[in-house]
């Protein structure tokens, strides 16, 4: 049996089983998701060693036909960006288990059963390489999140589950008519198949036909994202989210909608994605400044964290749409730094709710005399999002800046006031909650981390260091992949090559 | 196609499935002064025997697919498709129905020999080839449903929705009755295979004649199907009539007038297509619209479920309106899927219901999800396949409608109904938060335990559910092969 089946069945077949345990024996379901969590982390690791680094292309493919007609298939693989996210998902849904140890205290059963289904829809859009199956996918990790939000949410959880699941729906059909319209015209659900298509000419879009199919993908992803202005349903569902939902919905299902929009969008309709580059970019840059200015005057410390999100995210979707290897790049791995330093942030913040009861950053301060060792732990996860050198998100952001400047000098300029505005509101909410005089309830209840809750945020903090020093054990396979994205949108450009061609032609006649 | 030819064993191995369901309809009428209270669930039971030995005949009718007396009928296997699928919702409808007559202290012989006599006339419905067979069926699928909506005889609602349904339907099968006179007249024949020569040929009847005729024909089967805009009718007897019986309303009736409107719209008026095109499309995007939006505004869970109902009918005329025999596999799929999900649906609310259907608000559902979750899983499938989630059969089912309909480009249709889809999830979703978002309420702390009539009830359809939205290939097959019409 193939690894990357393995990776994808093991969590369905924990859900399957965990939904037998008895209702009686919570434990039992928190070791067992625990367990499974761990073994898929593994065989995603077994992913890792076995990964030829050398090529560029999809690796591990399986392709079993699913149906006749139309013709679907069961097809995954994953190649250099998707591998990563594939372990980015394995490796935090362990965490998350072990954040919500204690955290959950009711209906525990079905919580750590939503958890695995999750993984399983998250593992699976990442691994979908047949279009039919990745909308299958993108859909059933919609259903998992969902109940998380809204039955172990904060107060609001409801209202918040609602726009969550019908944000994403009204995108995500769109992208469906799309998704049947490119089968109605190719005869294929293949992601394969429709790229050798179109750079060999069998299929061919009108401009405004191209232009409408890529809205229609780009629209669903943009809202997952999320780009500015359709963030919105982010910082509710974020805040209600119990803080393994945050963590999840942060570090993985955001890059459903940034990976997307690389693989996808980029590859299928390369000129239609060429032409909105610059109205995109432009969004992209709005979101990184109104996300953090936003985020400066946020009382509340998980809404605070969820507009980071809308900064950061607004520096991948704007290095994707500088169409240069650098810029790609940065993006790809923003994805993975944003995934694992915004994931410790909401996990670091759940456990001060765990012990606190309150996410309002004024009921805290002098965290730090209180729980020097959540405080360290904090203040590293900080300063890897603010952008330190040495850290991770540097990297990334110095990428996306890099393919930027190479494309558009003003956007950089632009974009790089976010780095410093996260600075401001980062550094300004560790100030508040960390230091000063620790008040008589911070004093009484905020302990200092646990043995089970070191063993959650040790394996992030590693990982900051590392992805910060050594980022070329990531890179070189994330390089290869996107320098393919990036030939398939010079390869195929049908209308933008024919319109300046006529032109000198045009002239000399006039001459 | 001289009426004279005598039958020969053939026809009536053909006619077997409506024959079983009319004898022991007839028969089960005349035992229910014998075994009277003291063997209530033997009703049940006999019925259930019946239904599965009319899917048997039906598919062994289908080894011996043909045209039977004198090409009134004709049994193939689009036919066959709609048979077998209203027997099963008979059999869906019965299962949940032994519980819920012993609550409302109900429990009678008539009930079942009705719902037979019901499933006979639509079934028939399936199989005519000839509008007068199809009127025929039509009427005893009426008016044997128009009584089972008023079975409950000492509830006001119940008495309204009987009233409401026989005046209104009566209207409707007269509207159809003009247009079946209409197309007699201009083309001297009621076959519908000789209505399409004569439609197609070099001196075709008056485009205006048939244009009306067409018109009146589907305001009649529109109104069974409850497509806007004559679907006024179904919230206020939906609401009003027994919960099975709303069940069945749903599903059976419907399926069996799609099954018409299929045939007659893509046989008989297959050659003046683009003229009943708009008008389909029309009432499909108002039925769409009007459906889901009304449905967001409704508090009784029944009343809910029969705006869904319309709005379902809007994404299966979508599929009449692509016009090909695709868009028709399409349309028999989703019908086979809606019934299956909206029957389970509708099991649930019955049995959530309690004595005198007192507790039939969506908030009634609060903590289900704690008190029964089986039950509550359960309908959170029903509810994810209506709202269209992938894995479901709903889900399949609004996949190969928008295929098809985006492949006769009617990309506009396709988008809006789409958009649709996503308005419905908000009041699909209600129900679930509150399953499993709310703490229990009385209606949860009076619930009984699932028997073991209505667990299979409920099981069945999710497994069917689940079954077409994983594997849809069998069933989509037979649907492809089925619904080609003679062109």
């Amino acid at each position: 049996m193939n690894l990357l089946t393995v990776v994808l069945a093991l969590p369905l077949a924990g859900f399957l089983i965990a939904l037998l345990i008895p209702r009686s024996s919570p434990q039992s379901s928190r070791n067992w998701s625990l367990a499974i969590s761990l073994v898929t982390f593994a065989a995603a690791l077994g992913l890792l060693a076995w990964f030829d680094r050398a090529a560029a292309g999809e690796q591990f493919t399986v392709d079993l036909p699913w149906m006749a007609s139309p013709d679907i298939h069961f097809h995954i693989a994953v190649d250099g960006v998707s591998l990563w996210l594939v372990l980015l998902s394995t490796f935090l849904t362990p965490i998350c288990v072990l954040i919500s140890w204690r955290f959950i205290q009711s209906r525990v059963k079905e919580f750590y059963a939503f958890m695995l289904l999750l993984e399983f829809g998250l593992v699976g859009v990442f691994m979908a390489q047949d279009l039919f199956l990745f909308y299958v996918f993108w859909e059933v990790s919609l259903v998992p999140m969902y109940f998380l939000i809204g039955i172990w949410g904060h107060e609001r959880r409801i209202y918040a589950a609602v726009k969550f699941f019908l944000f994403t729906m009204a995108g995500s059909v769109l992208m469906l008519a799309a998704i049947i319209y490119l089968y109605n015209q190719s005869g294929t659900f293949s992601y394969r198949e429709l790229l050798s298509m179109l750079s060999s000419g069998r299929l061919h879009f009108e401009p405004g036909e191209q232009l409408l199919l890529f809205l229609a993908f780009f629209i669903a992803f943009a809202i997952k994202v999320p780009l500015f202005p359709l963030h919105t349903w982010l910082p509710d569902a974020h805040v209600e989210a119990p803080s393994a939902g945050s963590v999840m919905l942060a570090s993985v299902m955001l890059k459903m909608g940034t990976y997307g929009i690389l693989h996808f969008c980029l590859p299928l309709f390369p000129s239609a994605a060429r032409n909105c580059a610059p109205w995109i970019a432009v969004l992209a840059i709005i979101g990184i400044i109104y996300g953090a200015l936003v985020a400066m005057v946020q009382p509340n410390m998980k809404k605070l964290v969820a507009y980071s999100s809308v900064s950061h995210l607004g520096f991948v979707v704007l290095g994707i749409f500088t169409f240069t290897q650098a810029g790609l790049d940065g993006a790809v791995y923003q994805m993975l730094n944003h995934g694992i330093s915004t994931g410790a942030l909401f996990a670091i913040v759940g456990l001060l709710y765990e012990r606190r009861h309150s996410l309002a950053i004024e009921d805290y301060g002098g965290v730090a005399t209180a729980a020097p060792w959540l405080a360290t732990a904090f203040l590293v996860t900080t300063l890897a999002s603010v952008g330190l050198p040495m850290l991770n998100n540097f990297v990334g952001e110095f990428l996306v800046l890099q393919g930027t400047a190479l494309s558009n000098f003003t956007w950089t300029v632009w974009a790089a006031t976010g780095v410093i505005l996260s600075a401001c509101y980062m550094l300004w909410l560790y100030q508040r909650v960390f230091y000063g005089e620790a008040k008589a309830e911070v004093r009484s209840h905020v302990f200092d981390l646990n043995a089970r809750e070191y063993a959650a945020v040790i394996p992030l903090i590693v990982m900051m260091v590392w992805m910060g020093v050594y980022s070329q054990s990531f890179l070189a396979p994330v390089s290869k992949t996107t320098a393919r994205v990036l030939d398939q949108t010079q390869v195929n450009v049908p209308f933008r090559v024919a319109i300046p061609q006529p032109q000198p032609a045009e002239v000399a006649h006039v001459r | 196609m001289s009426a004279s030819v005598m039958p020969t064993s053939l026809d009536f191995v053909r006619f077997l499935p409506e024959t079983i369901l009319t004898i022991m309809g007839t028969l089960l009428m005349v035992v229910i002064p014998v075994l009277r209270r003291r063997f209530s669930n033997v009703f049940g039971h006999i019925s259930l025997a019946t239904l599965a030995a009319g899917i048997g005949a039906a598919v062994y009718a289908n080894t011996k697919a043909g045209e039977a007396f004198g090409g009134m009928l004709s049994v193939d296997g689009f036919a066959t498709f709609f048979r077998v699928l209203v027997m099963g919702v008979g059999i869906l409808t019965v299962l949940p129905s032994y519980g819920f007559l012993r609550r409302q202290d109900a429990e009678t012989g008539e009930y079942h020999a009705l719902l037979l006599f019901s499933i006979a006339g639509q079934c028939l419905m399936a199989a005519a080839n000839d509008l007068i067979i199809v009127f025929i069926g039509l009427e005893i699928s009426s008016i044997a449903s128009y009584v089972l909506a008023g079975y409950l005889r000492d509830d006001k609602r119940a008495n309204e929705a009987a009233l409401k349904y026989f005046l209104l339907g009566s209207f409707a099968t007269a509207f159809f009755l003009y247009g079946v006179a209409l197309i007699y007249g201009s083309t001297g024949t009621v076959n519908l295979t000789a209505v399409r020569a004569v439609v197609s040929g070099q001196n075709g009847p008056s485009p205006v004649f048939l244009g009306v005729a067409a018109a009146l024909m589907f305001v009649g089967l529109g109104f069974k199907v409850s497509a806007s805009p004559f679907q006024i009718w179904a919230p206020d007897v939906y609401q009003g009539a027994p919960t099975p019986v709303a069940a069945f309303l749903s599903a059976g009736p419907k399926a069996a007038a799609f099954a018409v409107l299929l045939r007659i719209f893509l046989t008989a008026f297959g050659p003046i297509g683009p003229g009943w095109e708009a008008l389909v499309w029309v009432s499909a995007l108002l039925s769409m619209t009007i459906g889901n939006f009304a449905a967001l505004l409704q508090s009784n869970i029944k009343r809910m479920l029969a705006y869904s109902s319309i709005a379902h009918a809007g994404y299966v005329l979508v599929a009449l309106t692509a016009r090909s025999d695709i868009g028709a596999a399409a349309a028999m799929f989703y019908l086979a899927a809606y019934a299956f999900m909206n029957i389970g649906a509708f099991a649930v609310v019955s049995h959530l219901s309690g004595k005198g259907e007192r507790f039939l608000n969506v908030d009634d559902f609060a903590g289900l999800g704690q008190k029964q979750p089986q039950t509550a899983a359960m309908l959170s499938i029903f509810l994810l396949s209506l709202i269209g989630v992938p894995l479901t059969g709903g889900f399949f089912g609004k996949f190969y409608i928008f295929k098809a309909a985006l492949e006769q480009h009617l990309v506009w249709l396709t988008v809006l109904g789409l958009l649709n889809s996503a308005v419905a999830a908000y009041y699909y979703l209600r129900i679930m938060v509150m399953m499993y978002m709310h703490e229990p309420g009385e209606a949860v702390a009076q619930v009984e335990p699932l028997s073991p009539g209505l667990r299979a009830a409920l099981i069945l359809p999710a497994l069917g559910t689940l079954f077409l939205g994983i594997f849809p290939t069998w069933v989509l097959e037979f649907a492809g092969k089925s619904a080609v019409f003679f062109k």
